[in-house]
């Protein structure tokens, strides 16, 4: 139980090391959106689940911690994105651009 | 109390935290300095959580979850902010 335990959280550990290097070394806004919110997710999931296998009686609060998470960190990350389309901080070597393409202005998204 | 994996995931956790806080200093623009934010509170409750198991006290986990709440929260605010910043620019 131990031995799962520590599996988890150095699994989960290293995702958090993996996230902030991809937020330190992406080129852009919308890259380091992708690297900080995905690796981060997981990492979460993987440190809490490994704390879950050392004490299993606090499984409950736990639980409640990932469903929020699960809930909370992708609203956020659409969030930061919708608003750095709207602020104009949009990389200048972005190829594809379809709301531009569609016609609508910044004001619109 | 300390063992030898603690410390592992300790200096794992640690050297995320240390990238985000060079990302959250020197960005460029207001957008890298919200996300690196939202990454450095979801580390932070990595190693809340994990202290919880270190000390083995139960309290760390309600400390977690209303971080987890506020830092939600704060990510909102601060990207609402970014939102009507330009907004009279384009």
């Amino acid at each position: 139980m131990e031995i799962i335990s520590y599996v988890f959280m150095t699994i989960g550990g290293l995702f958090f090391f993996l996230g902030g290097l991809g937020v330190l070394r992406m080129p852009d806004t919308f890259n380091r959106i992708q690297a900080g919110t995905k690796a981060t997710t997981l990492g979460a999931f993987s440190i809490l689940i490994g704390v879950a296998f050392a004490n299993p009686s606090w499984t409950a609060k736990i639980i409640l911690i990932i469903v929020f998470i699960a809930i909370s960190n992708p609203i956020g990350s659409s969030v930061i994105a919708k608003a750095t389309y709207k602020s104009n901080n949009i990389p200048d070597n972005l190829v594809i651009d379809d709301l531009k393409d569609r016609g609508e202005d910044h004001d619109n998204v | 109390m300390i063992e030898v994996m603690d410390i592992v995931v300790f200096s794992l956790m640690g050297f995320g935290i240390l990238f985000t806080l060079v990302r959250m200093i020197k960005g460029p623009k207001l957008s890298d300095r919200v996300v690196s934010l939202d990454t450095f509170n979801m580390i932070v409750i990595g190693v809340i959580v994990v202290l919880a198991s270190v000390f083995k006290s139960s309290l760390y986990l309600d400390i977690a979850i209303v971080y987890a709440i506020l830092a939600f929260l704060e990510t909102v605010v601060f990207s609402r902010y970014l939102e009507g910043k330009n907004y009279g620019n384009n």
